[in-house]
């Protein structure tokens, strides 16, 4: 089985995340930057079918230069290899044009399966399984909490807010995790060391078919026309329990009119 | 005026709140046109009206619910094709999300998720979003194609006004292609009257200080007590206390209630991503330095398993 992780570099979760005054594009320079949370769970679901079905694992990232950082990583947690597009025309792009440019890079390795968190934690959308099932055509097996890979059958547990789906498709499929799946691995020394020799090809747009001028910024369909950070919040009252800490807090609720 | 599709989210016609202010924020903008995919459009036909839906596009083929996403989106398409639409306005629930998306790619337009208002302006509709967590605010627009923005749920308030809700029936056929995810089973995990957690105008949380499964059950009381839904911060819903779906937070769900009560919650920046953006914040924690502490509106420094149940007893006698 041949498989296809998508992989995305964001700024890590502690870092004051910002939005890039010139251009309203999310800040990755002056932030440290890690895997998107979501995909390590992605990674890990699909390295135990590496494990238990004998696959192949190959990382798709689309980024700038410094997400090789994110992609030696995954491969040090057991991928085989890796693709990095990279192209200074892609900055800016939004979700339609990124589906894309990952649609047509999936395309050109004929995955029989692709592995994606379900959110990234920059943009926090939660639609790119959905966008790239509609321009492959193949299921979206989306939102899981279980999967299961029967011959050529996959079987989803799909979260809902009270439960969950079960559901069907056939292989090729488009799988997006959530982090109730799984437990990811560390990296193992032996495993980092490994992650230097193993395969990591770049590609540019133009290598994927994909006309420059349709990615990025200036083509994007949606645009920002202006961003605030928030102020941070009036202090409010803190008191101590003094055994009427329950009545404190009814009391507030009271003159909010809660209760 | 300018006709605006409000995709419907329903179980068996039975719409769900965040209709109702979609249908509210398409009154503002132009004239709604609900959009009501599989069956039971019997019982939502009053409520549609309610809200001022002027038309109902009614598609009842019951395909349209056995597969993900993908018939809805083929539904929604066919309508852009045939009403020209100034707008697409559905829900930012999981599902309303999935089918802007696909959408989104089928007519080349631009997709704005999770906005919290939206305007018209210079040029066309301006959507407002709460980002990184809520902090920072941008203003967007869609630039091409028929914008599509999927609303975040609690972000208007549902006003009653009175509209015909005239039904045109849609005939559509469902392609091959949208048949590629089937739902074989829909497996109910939790029952009860609890309002859901990105709609309910108040959310009990409880965090690693709650310490048990068990435990969880204080929450539940005043949660009960308040008519609120229940959340838990990732502690809870990775330790196996509670139910992923009830995770708030950057890998859960996102809330704007009312009021937000977190209980033994330390307000990592993890959590704080999901609920910053509450308008009345409340916090119960042993931790003096705790940063929820810095959210909370009003604060209590103590014991939870003592403050808590007596909380709940509060509210209970004075709601009597």
């Amino acid at each position: 089985m041949n498989i296809v992780v998508c992989v995305k570099q964001v700024p890590d979760t502690w870092a004051e995340k910002k939005l890039d005054p010139a251009d309203q594009t999310v800040d990755r320079k002056t932030v440290d930057n890690v895997m998107n949370e979501l995909d390590e769970y992605a990674v890990e679901e699909a390295l135990k079918l590496q494990e238990s079905q004998g696959a192949e694992v190959t990382i798709l990232t689309m980024g700038p230069d410094g997400a090789t950082e994110t992609i030696r990583k995954a491969l040090s947690m057991g991928a085989d290899k890796a693709v990095h597009v990279v192209d200074d025309a892609l900055h800016g792009s939004c979700a339609v044009q990124t589906s894309e440019v990952l649609a047509k890079a999936i395309s050109s390795l004929s995955p029989d399966l692709v592995f994606l968190g379900t959110e990234s934690t920059d943009a926090g959308m939660s639609v790119m399984a959905a966008m790239l099932s509609e321009r492959l055509g193949w299921p979206q097996l989306s939102n899981a909490g279980k999967v299961e890979v029967d011959g050529t059958t996959v079987k989803v547990q799909r979260l809902t807010d009270n439960g969950h789906d079960v559901v069907e498709g056939e292989l090729p499929a488009i799988v997006s995790v959530v982090e109730k799946i799984n437990e990811p691995r560390y990296p193992s020394f032996k495993g980092i060391m490994a992650a230097k020799k193993k395969p990591l090809e770049t590609k540019s747009v133009a290598d994927l078919g994909v006309d420059a001028s349709s990615v990025g910024l200036a083509a994007a369909t949606t645009a920002v026309a202006d961003s605030t950070v928030r102020p941070p919040k009036a202090a409010g009252t803190v008191v101590k329990d003094e055994g009427d800490g329950g009545q404190k807090v009814a009391e507030f609720l009271a003159s909010q009119k809660f209760i | 005026m300018a006709e605006i599709l409000v995709l419907v989210e329903h179980v068996d016609g039975n719409v769900k709140k965040v209709t109702l202010e979609l249908l509210t924020k398409a009154r503002q903008l132009g004239e709604p046109s609900a959009v009501f995919a599989g069956s039971g459009f019997e019982n939502a036909k009053a409520k549609l009206a309610e809200y001022g839906a002027a038309k109902v596009y009614v598609a009842d083929d019951p395909e349209l619910e056995q597969y993900v996403a993908a018939p809805k989106a083929e539904l929604l398409a066919q309508l852009v094709a045939e009403k020209s639409p100034a707008l697409v306005l559905v829900p930012a629930t999981i599902d309303g999300k999935e089918v802007g998306a696909r959408l989104a790619v089928k007519t080349g337009s631009g997709l704005i998720t999770d906005a919290v208002d939206l305007v018209t302006g210079d040029g066309g509709f301006v959507a407002e979003q709460s980002i990184f967590g809520g902090s920072t605010v941008v203003h967007s627009k869609v630039t091409k194609g028929t914008p599509i923005v999927a609303m975040r749920p609690n972000s208007t308030a549902p006003e009653a006004s009175g509209g015909e809700a005239a039904e045109e029936k849609v005939s559509i056929t469902i392609s091959d292609g949208a048949k590629k995810a089937a739902i074989k089973d829909r497996v109910i995990e939790q029952k009860g009257g609890r309002p859901e957690l990105t709609e309910a105008s108040i959310v009990v949380s409880g965090g690693r200080g709650v310490g048990s499964a068990d435990n969880m059950k204080l929450v539940e009381d005043l949660a009960d007590a308040l008519g609120a839904a229940v959340g838990a911060s990732r502690a809870v819903t990775d330790a196996g206390w509670y139910p992923h779906q009830n995770q708030v937070g950057q890998t859960g769900k996102t809330v704007s209630p009312q009021l937000y009560v977190a209980v033994g919650i330390s307000g990592a920046i993890q959590h704080r991503a999901g609920m910053q953006t509450s308008k009345t914040i409340v916090a119960v924690n042993k931790d003096a330095e705790a940063p929820i502490f810095e959210l909370a509106d009003f604060g209590v420094v103590g014991d939870l398993f003592q403050v808590v149940p007596q909380l709940t007893e509060q509210v209970k006698s004075r709601k009597g």
